[in-house]
Order: C-alpha cells, then structure tokens, then sequence
C-alpha cells in the first residue's frame, strides 16, 4: 500500500500532497521537510530508493519537479516507480505536454486527475483512456450543465 | 520537458500572460490564485511572503463568511485557501466552510469541496461528522458523478464509527450497473476492512462475487481485499487458488482488453498482485505450489521485454518461485533472473537484485558465492542505499569464519550512516552477529565497545542488558569466563583513562557494571585506581544522574582500602545533599558500607551474578515484629497516599471532603509506583537482595531482570523468527544438492578475473575470500546457525541459563511491576477467557457486544432480542437447533429479559447440561438446562452446585427428580458475590440414575466474568466524597486513555461506561469520578485524572479485592477497545 506522494519542485517547494494513512499536522510538515532534504541531496546517478523509518520512499525527477512515493517495506520498487511514471504520463496527456506550472496554477485538476488513478492507497484505474474521460467528463460541466450529456460520455 | 520548465521559470511573468495552453488546462493568469502566486513569486524574502500569505488569508476569511458569496466563488476562494494551506500557512477558517461547499454546490464546486476538505482535515477532525449527511445524500443521488465522489471521499478519510451509516449504501453500490461505481465500492469497502476489518465481515460473500465480476477492473479491486483476507488466513481461501491462477494465465496471455495494457505489457499490476496471492497461498503447500508451477513458468517467460515494468513483475515471480514450495526448473530460471539483476549496469536493478538475493540466500548460498565480485564491488558503491542493501546481504551469510570481515564493513558503514533508524538497526545487527560469532574475547569486547560507542544511547535497551547479562552468567568454562572478564575490565580501564567524556551514556552504564564487579580479577589493578576513575566520571558535566547511580552503586562494591575509603567519603558528601534522591540514597549506601567491610561482604558479595533469588514479597519474615509493635501501641501502617490525605484534611477544615482534599493528594504521590501495601514490601524486599542485577543497577536505572528475552542461545529471537520461517520454506530439494554443491565449487575455484588493475583486483578477491569463506560446499545448506559447523564461541553455560530463567521465575517482580494478587489473577483468567470464549471464537465481536447489550438490557430490551437470534445463529456448535429451543425454557420471569448466550457445560451420552445468565439489577440470574438426550427417563437427580465465590440460592420451588427422554429440566439460580474475583467459577455435580442402571455423576464448572455482576451506582458529588473517605480498600494505576482529538477523559469513561455499566458521577476537567455496585450492595468507587497522556485512576471499596479486581476488567476493556 502506498502511504504518501508528495510534488515537489527542486526549490523544495511543496506543489502537491496526498496522505493515504491518517497523519497529525505535525507529522505531515515533518515528513514533507525529511522528504525534500533527503530527496534533493541525492547524487546524481544513485538509486531511485531511499529508506525512510520502516517505509521505503521512491522518488524520481521530471524536469524541475520532484516526485516522491512513500510505499510500504514489502512493496515492489520498481512498481511504485511505474505508478509515478504513469501519473506523469495522465498529467501529460489531459494537460498536454504538461509542465510544473500546470500543475502550479492547475493543482486542484492534478488532485482529480490522482484520485481517478489511485485511490485509499492502491491502484485504482491504469488505463489513460478511461481516467482521461472521467476528468474530462467533469470538466465539461463548467462548460455545458446539461447532465445528460456528460454522462453518456463518460459512462459509454 | 525540462527545457520547457527551465524556461517558463525564468520568464515566468510574461509567460502567465499568455493563454495558450493546450488542452482543457488553461493558465489562469487572469484568476485571483494566478494573481496570488505571481505575487508569491516575485518575492525575494520568506518574510514577504508571510505578510502577503496573511493579507490573502484575512481576505479569503472576509469573503467567505459573507453571505452574498455565491457557490462558484467559494470554490474558487477555496483553491486559494487550499494553496496557502499547501504553503504552510493554516487557514483553518475555511474548514467548515468547505463542508459547506461541498454539501451545497453544484456538482463541479462539490468536487472542489470534497478535495478541500480531504487535505483539510484528518480522519478524526471533530468536522468531519458533519460531512456524513453530505456523502449520504450523494451516495443516494442518481448523478453518477456525485456518487463517485462520495466514494472517493469516503476511502479517502471517513470516521471509523460512522461507517455502519453508510455501509449499506455502499454494499448497495457493488451491484450498481456501472463498473466504475463498483470499482469504487470495492476500494471503499477494502479501506473498510483497513480500517475496521469486523465492520464488513458479514459481506465476504459478495466480495467474492466481486472477484467473479465480468469488469476486469472491479475484479482487480477485489484483489486487494483478498490478498488482505489471505495474509491473515490463507487456509481458508485456499479454494480460490485455480481460479487465480486462470485468471494470471488469461492476463499472461494477453485476454484482457487493450486498455489495461501498460507500455504493451497486459496488467502489469494486476499480475503482480496475482502473484503475491499465489505465493501465500504456495507456502509450506506442496499441493497448491504444484497448481501453480505452469503458470509461474509462463510469466517467467513472456516478461522479457526490456522495461521496469517487466522486471517489476520478474522480481515478483522470483519471489513467488522461492516462496512457495521449490521446483527446481523454476529456481533455476529464477537464479538466472536474479543473476541478470544482480548484473545490470542500471543501478536500481542493482538495487532490486541485491534485494532478491538477500532472500533467498538462505537456500541458495552459492547465487551469493556466484556473484560474490559484484557483491564486493556494491559493498564499496557510492551510493549509501546500495551499501545498505548489501550488508543486509552480508548478515545473512554471516558464519563463523567470515564474522570479522562482515562485522567490520558494517561498522565502517556506521561511522559514515546519519540516520538514526539505520544506526539503530545495524548497531542491533551487529550485536547479534558478535554474540553468535565472536571468535576470540578480544574481538568480542573491541566490537561491543565500537557497539556501544557508535549507537550511543539510541540502541535498543536489551543489548547492553543481554551483553551484561551474558558477561555475569558465563559460558561452560570458568577459566574463558574469567578471561572475558578481565579483559573487558583492562578495556574500559584504558577506556576511561583516556576520554571517558566521549562515551555515551549507556556505555558509561556498562562500563561502572563490569568494573564494580569484575575489577578484582585484575591483578594489579588498585581498586582505589578504578574508583578515582570512576569518580572522575561524576564530575563531567553530561553525565546524567542514572548513570551517576551506576557508577555509585560500582564505588560500593569497591571501597576497599584507605585511599578507597577516603575517595568514597569524598563522594559522599559531595552527594549526600544532592537534590537527587536516589543518588542520596546510593551516597548513604556508599558511605555505611565502605565504613562496614564485614557487611558489606554480606550485602555485596562476589561472584553471585548465579545465584538464584528468592524474594519474600509478602514480607512474612516481618510480621513477628509488626504484630509486637502493635501490641505496643504503635499505629497501623498506612499507605503514604492515605497519610497526605488525611494529613490534607487536617489542615483545611474543607465542608466538601472530597473535590478539595483528593486533587491534593493525588498530585502529590506520584502514581507511577502503586503504593498498595504489597508493593511496599516488595521494594524493601528488594533492597535486601544485592546479587539481583536491576538493583545493582540501581533501582531508577534499566531493568534488566523480567526484560523480555529478546536474547536467547542462538543470538537475537525476535529477528530470528521470521529467518526461521523462511528457512522453513526452503528445504533445498535433496536431488539437486550434490550438483549444486559441485557447481559452487567449481565457481569458488574460478572466479573470473578481468585484468584491469592487478592490484586492486587482487584487493577484492582477498575480501572476497574472506567474506564467501564458509559459504561452500560445507555449509550450502544452512547457513543461519540451524547446524553450524563452527562451534559458537558463548555457548551459555546450561546451569547459567537454567539458573537465569529460574530467577527470573521467582523474581519477576524485579521489574518494578505490581506484585498484587491481581497479577496472577491476570495470567490466569487471560488464560480463562480464552477458554471461555473459545466456542464464540468466531464472533469475538458478536459476544462482546451481547455483553454489553446483555448489560444494558433495559434499555435496548428490542435490539438485544433482533440480535440474539443472529448471535446463536454465530455460534459454531453443532447443535445449533437445540439452542435455540433451550431458550424457550426459560423460567417465566426471565423469559421477557434478554439472556446471555447459552454455553454448553458438558455432556455425555445422555446428558446435556449448558448454562445462560440474565443480568438483573440486584442480582444474576443463572439458569442451567439439563437436556436428557438418551431415550430414556433420568431418574433420582440431583444437582448441586458451589462456588467459593459466589452465593447462589436455588430459586425453583422444587428441584426437579425427573427428566423424560428427550426434554429438559431447568434450575434456576439467584446468584451474588461473597468475595470478589476477576474470574469467578461455579462448580457443579449432576448425578442421577438411568432406569435400570447405576447411578451416575457428571461433573462441570462454569466462569461467569466479574463484570456480569457489576451495575451501575447512582450516586451524587456529595454522596460520592463522603463515601469515598470511609473506604478502605484500595488500587491506583494508570490506564491508557483513549485518544481521539475531542475529549479523551470522557471518550474514555464513556467506553468504560459502556462496556462495564459504569455511573460516571461528574467530570470536572480533567478529572472524573465513577461509581459502580457489585451486587450486591458492594460499592467501588473509581477516581479518574488525565496526566501525562495516561488515565491515573484510583478505586476505593469497602470490600478487599474488589478494586483490583475492577481495575483488571477497566484494563481489559480499555484494551479491547
């Protein structure tokens, strides 16, 4: 199960945050100052893994952003490294070649766009179609109120 | 992409200007959260940013308390407030207004409101109860959108105790039409089980349905609930390993749709989830491994695309292979596989293989020994992970010939790792590794100091216990015993001679221990030059004082001798007037004995760290002298607690006893230690017994007696257990071992060397040799000391273990811990409960709550007669109908009450006796059924019944002679404590006669728990305090509070009061009083403080064992909760 996925741009400023475990204030604003040190005084060319407390964190660069997964021990890295690779491939395809000022001035879509995709800690859809059309789908509403409508799209 | 980000940063203002975005996604330059960021971004200082973060609060705050916002307004205010929160800044103002937000919204500013408030608030925000109408009212609602958002909103954080109101609705939603609701009802429901697995209990069976699903992806959901389900009991789902294993081949074989598809590789998560449902199913099962061969194979072969997602699924496989029950094709491919991650030049395949091998090196050491050159060069990669990983390799082949080298590579690692978890880790490792391995004493006492040095006081507490431990108990000959010792005295005499102000304080520990101890051993050692040593260690300044009473309590063993004697008066009055006073206690101690050598020879003497101790607590010895003191006229002992009390009370002439006098004295005494009178004795007990450890430790300073034994023979047992498990598993297949032993020869013999510097090569293939040594043929098969070939060095001496555990069986009270009769009590009556509850075992849940209602029966009469049906209907025993009948034979006047559920006592062939209890307010009633099940007429019978507990009094008119074949005969009994018990027990004999035969006997005992008979005390403050000072009887612990942000002293009574029918009399701050009655008319009056995060409550009663008792029960459901 994954605990957290913190954005984060290579200033250490926080663009994003997704606590999938219950967490105090505290807790979290530790975590999140842990995070962007550890992450950011990593060497070029090392490992994508880090040990944090009994949890593994795997955290990849795209760009001047930092993505950061904190997973359970017993969890497949390479995996959890895919499910960032594909959250950015989501992000890519509804914002199009998608950059940190999107998700800066858009961050409340990228929350959407994470909740179609995981959801409680596990993978909950994986097809960039299908989580495509839902955020979509939603969007259309700001547009055009007629219900009927974006639900025929949506739902097929 | 980077240039892109590169740039727009740099010429981030002109660029928000522009607008043309592609897709859906706009810039919203001209927005007021594109205006709030600019602004942020054109700041130079953090100070700056403050003051503008505060001013776009104080408006945020302005707007959204003004009526005329209009919703589509609010979500925007509320992405601005999301923004600020993002940046650290808290705009807790808005909370309850995104609650709004979501309630009244349309749908789109709903979906702001829902995402506001999941980052807004955690599951246990006060707020968050007002949400649930909301998710109600959208679960129930026909827009499918809404719906999808309360089900995420609901995974995403809900309220543990309002799940049962939603919980229908969502169960509703697994057969909703759309596969996306039903992909998110799934998920919602698996976060159930998370969070509250007996909630969704009742709905395994659709859950199944759920993995039968004709969507792909609602059975993908499932999955995660099963593989949950099969951790905890893979027995039970041991049927459904086909029908994994044909939906992995369908998924292998590329069935499922196009979309599922990640870079053309089908479900790469869904695969991976198959297989680790596979290989717990497959473990220790010959028969499912063998199901699953063929399709482990077949994934083996069609992930060999060149992706991480391939490898992510290889890895998984791999572990799958060596999990499950070995099949030596399959292990072969799987070395293979693990052998090309181990040799990848990526570094996070590196990673992975290094993972994999440390699995499964166990029963496989010569993938290790085949790959020991990159194991050598990982061990010096710059990368910190890398070298982590491959120690924990390295501990895994550690044997007795290797020890140094490994034991030296993890130690270079600590002095360089920074982090704390990893310090205390490895620090803990090594330890062990130095138990089990040490090849002579020197290198086992440098590496214990380099130990303790390097994990400072960070490391867990039982490794300087266990080193100390293992130090005083000695091994089979005395002569290594003395050597080991005194060599570890000329170490840490050198040690201390040179800068004694570096070591860590638990070190320091160690070190006053051994040498109090040991230093005599050493010749030409003065005992006047250790205790100015030592007494230099009293004037640093970071010394803390527990050390101070180590190094104390060493000087007294030592003051021996005219410059000894002086340097100890020194001592003691630098220390008598210390504020400590423990360390006053120890001076005093220091000084009377280095006066008294004769007694201090008795006091302290040498050598019997063996000796098994036997600690009168009940203080017996005493009690000639008491009695004569009070036949003298001397008062009786009070407890200290009941002294300040009565001595509060003298001083203020207070008209309300109780609210003035109790916080007093309740503050005054510290409640950590219980003052019950055995306590007392217990510790002067202790006091008089020198050879126990913990008091020569001092007694505020680490318990080292009681600890639980982390340490055993073999080294570190908690850590052993799951290398145990492992081992289990991986019984190499006896076929293959030969060959496997050759080919490892043959791979030790010639290892390649490429040539490329000489020298450096020739370094590694030294430490290679050093490190693989003893990882060949010899020992290929077991490597973690299951039959290690080289003999461990601290073999523990069998009389010294055998003396140990003995001691620590007499004397557990040592720790510190409540000798009360209630102890035993506890042990015994856990032990009891589980017998009890052992036919209920699968409603744990089911039966507590019949307590509880049982309890509660005036109230919840309705409820409990909807439930009871269902409850029995649980209850796993054969004769379930007859039950049910037996509840119809209940005496008339109890027939409206709700009863317990009834236990089957015993049977024999022709009997059947069970039992149910109805709680009645002055009394229990206990009604036993006697089922005559043979075909013929039980004749002359008698029933009788006792107990030492209770006072039961027989309530049927006449006892019943006869019983007709077939049919039941009913006793009914009123039932009241005569003297309190956690536990109490109702013996019983039935005898009669079978026409025609002998007379016969069965025999039963039934437990009633204590808490059946308690009820509630109604009672006023007033009542209460004058009440409260005529009791005699008394407990105090502390309990732990139940934590849930709101009010934890009344969350807590609550569930007292709920569980135990408790009458919480008033709650004053932080401070409660509760009244109960045990019945009947045995009062118990329970004081309750909030302090320091725990709940100190102090319980009074007239009746002995009473408090006691009730606090073991407040404990339990304390517990339970």
């Amino acid at each position: 199960m994954m605990r957290f996925l913190l954005l984060f741009s290579r200033q250490g400023k926080l663009r994003l945050q997704k606590w999938f475990t219950p967490m105090s204030e505290r807790e979290k604003k530790k975590i999140i100052r842990d995070m962007t040190t550890m992450v950011l005084s990593r060497q070029p060319r090392s490992c994508n893994f880090l040990h944090w407390k009994d949890l593994k964190i795997i955290y990849k660069r795209y760009a001047s952003l930092y993505f950061c997964l904190a997973i359970e021990n017993q969890e497949n890295e390479l995996l959890a490294l895919e499910v960032i690779h594909r959250y950015v491939e989501l992000l890519d395809k509804y914002f199009g070649n998608v950059c940190e000022l999107d998700i800066i001035f858009n961050f409340e879509k990228a929350y959407f766009i994470l909740d179609e995709f995981l959801m409680g800690g596990e993978i909950q859809e994986t097809s960039k179609q299908i989580v495509n059309r839902c955020i979509e789908s939603s969007d259309m509403l700001q547009e055009d109120d007629s219900s009927e409508w974006y639900e025929v799209e949506l739902f097929g | 992409m980077s240039d892109v980000v590169e740039k727009t940063l740099t010429a981030l203002p002109s660029l928000l200007s522009l607008d043309s975005q592609p897709g859906s996604a706009k810039l919203s330059s001209t927005s007021k959260l594109g205006n709030l960021i600019r602004g942020i971004t054109e700041l130079t200082s953090k100070h700056e940013e403050e003051k503008l973060i505060q001013r776009e609060l104080t408006s945020i705050k302005d707007q959204v308390s003004s009526p005329n916002t209009s919703m589509r307004q609010m979500k925007e205010l509320m992405v601005r407030a999301i923004y600020c929160e993002m940046l650290g800044y808290e705009a807790s103002f808005s909370y309850i207004h995104a609650i709004k937000l979501a309630q009244q919204g349309s749908v789109l500013d709903k979906r702001v409101g829902y995402l506001a408030v999941s980052l807004f608030l955690n599951e246990s925000h006060e707020l968050l109860l007002l949400l649930v109408n909301t998710v109600l009212k959208d679960l129930q609602s026909t827009n499918l959108i809404e719906v999808c958002m309360a089900l995420t909103v609901v995974s995403q954080m809900f309220p543990k105790d309002m799940i049962p109101a939603i919980l229908p609705l969502v169960e509703d939603k697994l057969n909703h039409p759309k596969e996306i609701i039903r992909r998110k009802a799934v998920l919602a429901l698996y976060k159930f089980y998370l969070i509250a697995p007996n909630q969704v209990q009742h709905i395994h069976n659709k859950f199944r349905k759920a993995l039968c699903d004709k969507d792909p992806g609602v059975m993908t959901a499932s999955l995660h609930i099963y593989l949950q389900l099969i951790k905890e009991n893979s027995e039970g789902y041991k049927d459904l390993t086909a029908s994994f294993v044909t939906i992995l081949k369908q998924v292998v074989g590329g069935k499922l749709p196009m979309d599922f598809n990640y870079h053309s590789v089908p479900a790469p998560w869904l695969q991976i989830q198959l297989l680790r449902i596979l290989s717990l199913l497959g473990k220790n099962d010959q028969s499912t491994s063998e199901i699953m061969y063929e399709v482990l194979d077949e994934s083996l072969r069609r992930a060999e695309m060149n992706h991480n997602i391939t490898y992510a699924i290889l890895y998984e496989c791999v572990k799958c292979i060596y999990t499950i029950q070995p099949k030596s094709e399959l292990l072969e491919k799987a070395a293979k596989c693990i052998g090309n991650f181990v040799l990848s030049p990526k570094i996070n395949l590196k990673y992975l293989g290094l993972k994999a091998l440390t699995y499964v090196v166990q029963q496989d050491p010569k993938l290790a020994l085949q790959h020991q050159m990159t194991i050598i060069e990982c061990l010096d990669h710059p990368d910190l992970i890398i070298k982590r990983e491959t120690l924990e390799l390295l501990f895994r082949i550690t044997n007795g010939q290797n020890v140094t080298v490994i034991v030296e590579k993890m130690l270079d690692f600590l002095r360089i790792s920074k982090d704390d978890y990893t310090t205390i880790d490895l620090v803990g490792k090594v330890a062990e590794l130095a138990e089990k391995y040490a090849p002579d004493n020197e290198w086992f006492i440098e590496t214990m100091n380099t130990v303790f040095s390097l994990g400072g006081d960070m490391m867990q507490p039982d490794i300087p216990n266990s080193f100390l431990k293992l130090l005083s108990e000695g091994f089979d000959s005395d002569e290594e015993d003395r050597k080991l010792r005194l060599f570890a005295v000329d170490s840490y005499v050198s040690l201390l001679q040179s800068e004694p102000n570096k070591l860590p304080q638990r070190f320091l520990q160690v070190i006053s221990w051994v040498l109090g101890e040991y230093s005599h051993l050493s010749a030409e050692l003065e005992p006047a030059t250790v205790m100015t040593l030592l007494s230099k260690l009293l004037d640093l300044k970071h010394t803390s004082s527990e050390t101070k009473s180590w190094v104390l309590m060493a000087m007294t063993k030592l003051c021996e001798g005219g410059v000894a004697i002086s340097v100890a008066q020194d001592i003691y009055e630098t220390h008598s007037s210390s504020m400590d006073t423990v360390l006053r206690q120890r001076a005093q101690e220091l000084q009377h004995l280095s006066q008294d050598s004769e007694l201090r020879g008795r006091v302290l003497p040498r050598d019997a760290g063996l000796m098994p101790l036997e600690v009168d607590s009940s203080l017996s010895f005493l009690d000639g002298f008491v009695s004569e003191a009070l036949a003298a006229g001397a008062a009786p002992y009070k407890p200290p607690h009941q002294r300040q009390e009565e001595l509060a009370q003298a001083k203020a002439l207070s008209l309300e006893p109780y609210s003035l006098s109790l916080p007093i004295s309740m503050s005054s005494c510290s409640i950590a230690d219980r003052q019950s009178p055995t306590l007392m004795s217990m510790s002067s007990g202790l006091s008089g017994d020198s050879t126990d450890l913990s008091h020569k430790g001092g007694s505020t300073t680490l318990k080292l007696d009681g600890v639980k034994r982390v340490w055993g023979r073999e080294g570190y047992l908690a850590q052993r257990e799951p290398v145990e498990e492992t081992a289990q598993v991986e019984v190499p297949s006896p076929l293959r071992s030969p060959s496997q032993q050759a080919e490892a020869d043959s791979t030790q013999s010639q290892t390649p060397t490429p040539t490329v510097t000489p020298e450096l090569e020739q370094d590694k293939q030294q430490l290679a040799s050093s490190l693989f040594v003893g990882l060949g043929s010899q020992s290929s098969v077991c490597l973690m000391g299951k039959s290690d070939p080289t003999p461990q060095r601290f073999r523990r001496k069998a009389q010294g273990r055998a003396s140990s555990s003995g001691a620590s069986e007499k004397t557990p009270t040592s720790l510190g811990s409540t000798p009360s009769p209630v102890d035993n009590l506890l042990c015994n009556s856990l032990l009891d409960s589980n017998l009890v509850s052992e036919p209920t075992n699968q409603t744990p849940q089911a039966s507590q709550s019949l307590d509880t209602t049982n309890g509660n029966c005036h109230e919840e009469l309705t409820d409990v007669k909807e439930n009871n049906p269902s409850l029995i209907h649980n209850n796993e025993e054969p004769d379930k109908p007859k039950d049910l009948c037996l509840s119809s034979h209940l005496p008339t006047e109890l027939s409206g009450l709700s009863h317990s559920e009834i236990t089957p006592l015993c049977s024999n062939q022709s009997v059947n006796l069970s039992a149910c209890h109805v709680q009645k307010e002055d009394s229990l009633q206990l009604v036993i059924f006697i089922f005559n099940s043979s075909d013929s007429a039980l004749q002359q019978m008698q029933l009788q019944v006792d107990s030492g507990e209770l006072k039961l009094s027989l309530i049927t008119d006449s006892p019943v002679e006869e019983v007709r074949s077939h049919s039941v005969a009913v006793c009914h009994y009123s039932v009241t404590v005569k003297r309190p018990s956690v536990h109490v027990e109702v013996l019983g004999m039935l005898s009669y006669q079978l026409p025609g035969g002998t007379p016969q006997t069965i025999q039963f005992s039934h437990k009633l728990p204590l808490t059946t008979f308690i009820r509630p005390l109604t009672l006023s403050t007033e009542e209460y305090g004058s009440m409260w000072l005529a009791f005699s009887q008394d407990t105090k612990q502390n309990l732990t509070l139940i934590n849930d942000d709101q009010d934890p002293l009344t969350t807590t009574l609550n569930v007292l009061k709920k569980k135990l029918q408790l009458h919480v009399v008033e709650i004053i701050g932080v401070e409660g009083i509760v009244a109960c009655q045990l019945v009947q008319d045995q009062p118990c009056l329970m004081h309750c403080r909030v302090h320091a995060g725990t709940l100190a409550v102090w319980l009074r009663s007239p009746v002995p064992d009473l408090p006691d008792c009730l606090l073991y029960h407040c404990q339990r459901a304390l517990q339970e909760h």
